[in-house]
């Protein structure tokens, strides 16, 4: 039982889909329904013991769980070197994009910094295809990105935050770093920034 | 047994991580992997060792019925690793990410595949099978994207309009490839893997791969077959 759990969580997670406590309930069937949160926690501890991976709750409402690496980062770090590189090469500029403008930005100057590198929303991208749907859909259902209509606008406008997933998986220190590698500056140019960004653990 | 093994580190952890997200890498990319991981966690690295790392790993995974596997790529020769599930009784690990209609094409498109003679399947005859599929009928251009999707998940690879298997799909199938097509599944003579694109011996039906013919002919200006010992008819390649 434990061993298929391992094997379904890892599945889900290559693909970066969040994993419901209903799905797991599903996955573990039958008379061991009773010993469930027995099952998950050995599930929890095979997975760090022998992935160095994290079963963590980001949704504790609805129950819904990603896996964490708990390897220390690196740079460069060698994963998967396709077009997968280059939609968390387009995540991160959104990231990094919304960490400086104070951790939430409009859509409409979120594709207008995206149309400057040449992304445009309406049209076919050769890399990352239909561009609004991996953002709008692929990155906020990966829990990448958090996008949210803001009440009272008329053509309805967008906030765009950093989703659970993306806390988890990077800092506001590597998204700094990030952009002052691209702008030629030290992290500590931006004050404010820079402040905010060295206060996370 | 776990308890006399090593442990593992944060190394092995990286590399299975590593190695997980690859699905399946060549054995040079494992070998600047196993350094690379080495070197991270300031764990003992000696360049030979990546068998001894692997069986690390290995003996962790066991109870959880995966394993990385050490595997040959039927094109170049080259030593691929995956990681692959044990456990399987049928295709369950395509399971979870395909419609029925889509595994329906998929285990049609195997049978095309191992029962021709080359190991190839043509996009036509698969396509052909579209609109028959039991579960759910598919159009044509629907099914060319099915199989679009087969390549990019490294299910199938395709060569010039023609499907074959991928190395991972064949490391992963292996033993359910064998037991579902027995005595139409071919092993190779000389490593004794499965082998869907082979040389056969027309005289004595046994087949082997086309880089184990390569590396056993080397040289030979007359290749003769090393079961009956008849005039092998083939190139080499």
């Amino acid at each position: 039982q434990v061993s298929e759990l391992v094997q379904f969580l890892l599945v889900k997670d290559q693909k970066k889909i969040p994993i419901k406590r209903s799905d797991i309930l599903k996955k573990v069937i039958g008379e061991y329904k009773d010993v469930y949160s027995e099952i998950v926690n050995r599930a929890g501890r095979t997975l760090q013991q022998v992935f160095g991976l994290q079963l963590v709750e980001i949704d504790t409402k609805h129950h819904i769980y990603i896996l964490v690496s708990t390897l220390p980062r690196t740079e460069g770090e060698n994963l998967r070197q396709d077009d997968q590189t280059a939609k968390l090469g387009l995540l991160a500029v959104i990231l990094s994009f919304i960490f400086m403008k104070g951790n939430s930005a409009k859509d409409g100057a979120v594709w207008e910094f995206l149309r400057r590198l040449r992304v445009h929303p309406g049209e076919r991208h050769e890399v990352f295809g239909d561009v609004r749907k991996l953002v709008m859909e692929e990155f906020v259902r990966q829990k990448y990105l958090d996008i949210s209509p803001i009440p009272l606008t008329d053509p309805v406008e967008f906030k765009f935050q950093w989703g659970p997933r993306a806390a988890k998986e990077t800092s506001k220190r590597e998204m700094l770093q990030f952009v002052a590698a691209i702008q030629g500056k030290e992290p500590s140019f931006w004050t404010s920034q820079f402040k905010e960004a060295e206060a996370q653990p | 047994n776990i308890a006399m093994a090593a442990q593992m580190t944060d190394s092995h952890r990286r590399f299975l991580q590593v190695l997980m997200s690859h699905g399946i890498m060549e054995g040079s990319e494992a070998r600047k992997l196993h350094r690379h991981c080495c070197e991270m966690h300031k764990v003992y690295y000696a360049h030979d060792k990546l068998d001894d790392f692997i069986n690390t790993i290995n003996v962790h995974l066991q109870p959880l019925f995966m394993q990385i596997r050490k595997g040959m790529s039927e094109d170049d020769g080259r030593v691929r690793y995956a990681l692959v599930n044990l456990a399987e009784t049928e295709i369950t690990k395509m399971a979870s990410d395909y419609a029925e209609n889509e595994l329906e094409l998929f285990r049609k498109t195997m049978d095309l595949i191992i029962l021709s003679e080359n190991g190839f399947a043509s996009s036509t005859e698969i396509l052909n099978f579209a609109d028959q599929l039991k579960t759910k009928k598919m159009k044509k251009k629907e099914a060319e994207q099915v199989l679009k999707l087969f390549v990019e998940d490294k299910w199938l690879s395709e060569k010039n309009g023609e499907y074959t298997l991928h190395t991972r799909c064949i490391m992963e199938m292996e033993q359910y490839i064998l037991s579902n097509y027995q005595g139409v599944a071919r092993k190779c003579n000389i490593c004794h893997s499965l082998a869907i694109q082979s040389q056969v011996c027309e005289t004595c039906g046994i087949g082997m791969h086309l880089p184990c013919v390569g590396k056993y002919f080397k040289a030979q200006t007359e290749p003769h077959c090393p079961h009956c010992n008849d005039f092998w008819p083939h190139e080499i390649p």
